[in-house]
Order: C-alpha cells, then structure tokens, then sequence
C-alpha cells in the first residue's frame, strides 16, 4: 500500500503545499492547529479538492489536477476515521458495519475482531467511546479500505479515557500491515502511535524523519516547539561558541560547522553542579513551581536581564539543593541547533 | 350548514402538503448542497413566506391567467387555472412551501457533516445516503416542516382568493367563508368556521408533537 501526496491548495491564510509519500508504516502529521494537517487528509480523502497537484494510491490515481481526475470519496476506499467516529445514529452497531459492507461474511467478522458481540444491536449512542472507536475501525475495514487517515482521534477526550482509546489503537495497529496517517496536535500520541513524523507549519511540511530522529534532533523552530521543548533562544556562532542571545549564554561545544538560529533545551536534560566548569553557569532562581512530580524552576544568568530558563528537577533533588544561586551544567550534546 | 368548505380547505391542505413535502425537501437539499449562490436562491425561495399573500395571489393571476403564455396554452385545452379548485392548491403550496424548505433545510445544515462524509468514504451512493441516513436523521425536522406547511395551508387566505376566488362548493375554503359570512353579516357561522379552523390546527400540532415519531433517534 503506497500512497503519493503532492498537492497544493490555497487556504484562506497560507498556501497549503505538502509533498510525501508514505508505505506500510505509520505517518503521523504533527503540527498546531490550524497549520492544514486535517485539510491534508480530507484531501486524500476526496472531501476537499486542491487546486493542483497529484495523489496516487497503490498506481491507482485518485486526484491528478493536469489529467482533470478526480474520484468522489466513494471510489477512492479510503478509510477516514473522524474525530467524532461519526456513526450513523439512526443505525444499531450491526448496521453501521453491514451498511458499507463490502461482503456480508465480512461484517460478522469485524464484530468478532474488535469485540463488539453483544452490543450489534446497540445504537451509537448507548455505546462509550471505546465502543464507538471499534466500530469505526470495524466499519472502515469492512469496507474494504485500503490505508486509514486518522483525524485527532483522541483530542476529544480526558486523559484516562484517551489512554484506554490509544492503548487499543495500539493493539489495531499491531494486526494491521498497510498504510497509516494520523493527525495530531499531540507529541507524545504522535510519537507512539508513529514510525515517522512529518512536522506541519502553516501548509508546509517542515520536517519528514524518523520519529526518534526527530525527538533527538528536530531542526527547525517548529518542530522543536511541537517536539515540547520549553527553552529556547535565538543563536549565533562566535568565536567557536555558541551564543545564546537571550539567555546571555555561551556554550562550548565542538561539531559546530552548520549556520544555526535558534537553540533549544529541554528542561529535564539541565543538570544541578556543585562547581563551576565547563557549559557550568551561575544562574539565579526568579520563580519555583511545584508540579505534580517534579519542581519546575525559573531561571536566569546571574547579573542579567536575560530571558528565564526553565529548569525542570526532581523533588526529592531540589529539596536537598534548594538556594537563591546555583550551579546549573547544560550538556553540550542535549543542545538542540536549528538552522531556520 | 353546508360543510363544503371543510371538505375542500382538508382537501386542498392534504394535496398542496403532499406536492410541498417532495418539492420543500429536494429545494432544501439542493440549496445545502449549493457551491455558491445560497443567499439568492434562499432569498427566492424564502419570498413567498414573507411577502403579502395578496401579492402572490397577484403574481399567481399574472402568471397562470387568460392572457399569460401558461394561460393561453392552457386555453388551447379549453382549461383554465383561475378560479378552480386546483388554483386553491397552487396558492397553499406556494404560501406554505417555504416553512417547509427552511425548515428541512435547518434540520439538514444540523446534522453533523461528518456523518455525510464518512458515509462517502466508506462508499456509500448519494442515493443511499440521502434515503438511509439523511433523511432518517433529520425526520424531527422534517416532520415539524410537514405540520407547518399543513397548518398554513389550512389557514391560507390571501393568495386563495385572489387567485382562486371565493366560489361556495367549489373553491370556498374555511377562511374564505369566514369572510363572506362576516361580509354576510352572519356571525354564527364565521364564528362556528373559526373554531373548527383553530381546533383542527391545534389537534393537529398536538397530535404530532406527542406521537412517538418525533422522538429524535
């Protein structure tokens, strides 16, 4: 299962322009809301058409703006799981399924599958979420599609009952081989739920890797922001230093070849010092939160207006370092670099 | 007293609410489904509702009468519109057919889109999912249009008399033989027709407000 994505649609505030494609694996589209990334979808899906540009499934040519194809939703069998589940509600769970069948055989099937026995005559409404999400995905696959477009499927929801929903997305997925795309606004689903990430920015694609690559390395603005970092400066290289304008921080660091504009840290990666040293500064405590395990402390270069950095620390840690000034060590190789 | 009036205003209330429900439900779908344009054409449809019955009536008299085209081909079977009984149905169905497009309409535009667009791709035909999901989600909604456009249409004067005027045992409805029977001078009989008139708009609003197909799904 191969899908092709190349298309181009202009959008009332940017021009979506996004060129992928992606086989057997599960893509994730990871950007802010309202960057284009459900537009994406219901493109592929047929809902809404771009203004040029290509999309192809397994050589079968759903949208081709030169060649004036374009298939109604209907023909393109392409599952699209919808933030609601959008079942019908005038139709028991068994109906639901049966409805869009392909063959009847199948729809028994789909029910034993996703454990739906005892509840096929049942309407949408009496079911919980989880429920309502298993017949969705029953629907789908009885119909026969050929790669499932996952719209937020869990944004929805509080956070326990997204947990049960993602963790029997989890076990679909492990019985599913064909092609996937979900869109999230969210990091952590869209790193497990995914093996590659594409980064959305207003109708473009910032970034397509690996997902851990990403993680490790996001190299652009964007990206970095969406991957949860909390810090982050503008940069320049001098003098074989990088220079953290708004922290009013240099930090060593030796593979500096690249043209870079930002830094980023993550807030867990910074580390308590007893002495000063290299990538070791002095730095000064504005503001102590405590969060639910951890203690989140604002701070900045001593003797400076810089921008607050925010350090996020162990409790059992900070109660026994607690101080106005401390040593804090930033790790070179957690230093995240970007170039635009 | 004579009861043709009643016969005819349920008559023509039950024909023109028959041609309403098909012509109310298909202007509805084709208006959501619109790609541009919707203002117009609403406000087109939408006109009848809110302009005096009497100019209807009129533009009913310029369109269908003796020297319009419709009226002259018409001639040529030697039949005419005006002052027929079909007349009191064309009026009612003109009057009450927008309650019943705006109404089907609001009920289609509430329905979740998503529904529609999942039925697409899962493969299901417009056919399918206008009469298997469409319209069973929406029947609340269609059903209250059905009860207004039947009520105006029982009640519908203006347009009635002067298009298909005010003829005893043939186009005389309740409401016209209230205003003859005023004119008439005969207040018992205006008043006897003006409470069958409320009571058979009210039962019938009650009947279908408490039946269990207004329940929603």
């Amino acid at each position: 299962m191969k899908l092709i994505v190349n298309i181009k649609k202009i959008l009332r505030d940017f021009i979506l322009n996004v060129n992928f494609s992606v086989e057997d694996e599960v893509l994730a589209l990871l950007g802010a809301s309202g960057c284009g990334k459900s537009m994406t979808l219901k493109c592929i899906a047929g809902i809404q058409t771009p203004d040029e540009g290509q999309i192809i499934l397994n050589d079968k040519i759903l949208f081709d703006s030169d060649k004036k194809i374009n298939l109604k939703p209907q023909n393109r069998r392409v599952g699209y799981l919808f933030q609601n589940y959008a079942l019908f509600p005038n139709m028991t769970v068994f109906e639901n399924i049966s409805f869009v069948a392909v063959n009847q055989k199948s729809v028994a099937e789909n029910i034993k599958r996703f454990q739906l026995d005892g509840l096929e005559n049942s309407y949408p409404n009496k079911l919980s979420g989880g429920q309502q999400q298993r017949v969705a995905f029953a629907r789908i696959l009885s119909s026969n599609a050929e790669i499932l477009l996952l719209d937020e499927p869990f944004s929805a929801l509080d956070s326990y009952l997204k947990w049960q929903l993602e963790l029997e997305m989890k076990n679909i997925f492990k019985n599913y081989a064909g092609t996937a795309i979900l869109v999230s606004h969210d990091r952590g689903e869209a790193f497990r739920m995914s093996d590659k990430v594409a980064v959305m920015n207003r109708g473009l694609i910032e970034s397509f890797n690996e997902k851990h690559e990403l993680f490790q390395n996001p190299k652009t603005l964007a990206a970095t922001l969406l991957t949860g970092c909390k810090n982050i400066s503008a940069a320049h290289i001098e003098n074989d230093l990088i220079v953290a304008d708004d922290w009013k921080i240099s930090f060593k660091r030796s593979d500096l070849t690249k043209k870079i504009k930002f830094v980023g840290f993550r807030a867990k990666f910074i580390q308590y010092s007893q002495f000063e040293g290299e990538n070791i500064f002095l730095m000064e405590v504005v503001e102590v939160i405590e969060d639910t395990f951890s203690f989140l402390i604002m701070v900045r270069r001593k003797n400076t207006n810089a921008k607050l950095i925010r350090w996020e620390v162990d409790k059992k840690i900070w109660h026994s370092v607690k101080a106005p000034e401390i040593y804090l060590y930033f790790p070179p190789e957690k230093i995240i670099l970007m170039e635009k | 007293m004579e009861l043709s009036p009643l016969l005819i205003t349920l008559k023509t209330a039950v024909v023109s609410t028959i041609i309403t429900f098909f012509i109310g439900i298909f202007l509805a779908y084709v208006v959501v489904n619109l790609k541009r344009g919707h203002g117009l054409a609403d406000a087109i449809i939408t006109l009848p509702m809110v302009l005096p019955p009497t100019v209807v009536g009129f533009f009913l008299l310029l369109v269908f009468g003796k020297r319009s085209l419709i009226g002259q081909f018409l001639l040529q079977f030697d039949f005419s519109l005006v002052f027929t009984w079909q007349a009191t149905v064309i009026s009612a169905v003109i009057v009450s057919m927008p309650l019943m497009y705006r109404t089907t309409r609001g009920a289609f535009e509430q329905l979740d889109k998503n529904i529609i667009y999942a039925a697409r791709t899962l493969g299901v035909s417009e056919w399918k999912i206008f009469w298997k999901i469409l319209i069973p989600n929406t029947r609340s909604g269609i059903l209250a249009g059905i009860v207004l456009s039947f009520t105006r249409a029982l009640g519908e004067f203006g347009a009635t008399i002067m298009f298909a005027g005010n003829i005893p045992g043939v186009t005389q409805t309740m409401s016209t033989a209230i205003y003859s029977a005023v004119q008439a001078n005969d207040y018992a009989l205006a008043f006897n027709w003006a409470i069958a008139l409320v009571s058979f708009s009210l039962i019938f609003i009650l009947i279908v407000n408490y039946s269990k197909f207004n329940k929603a799904v």
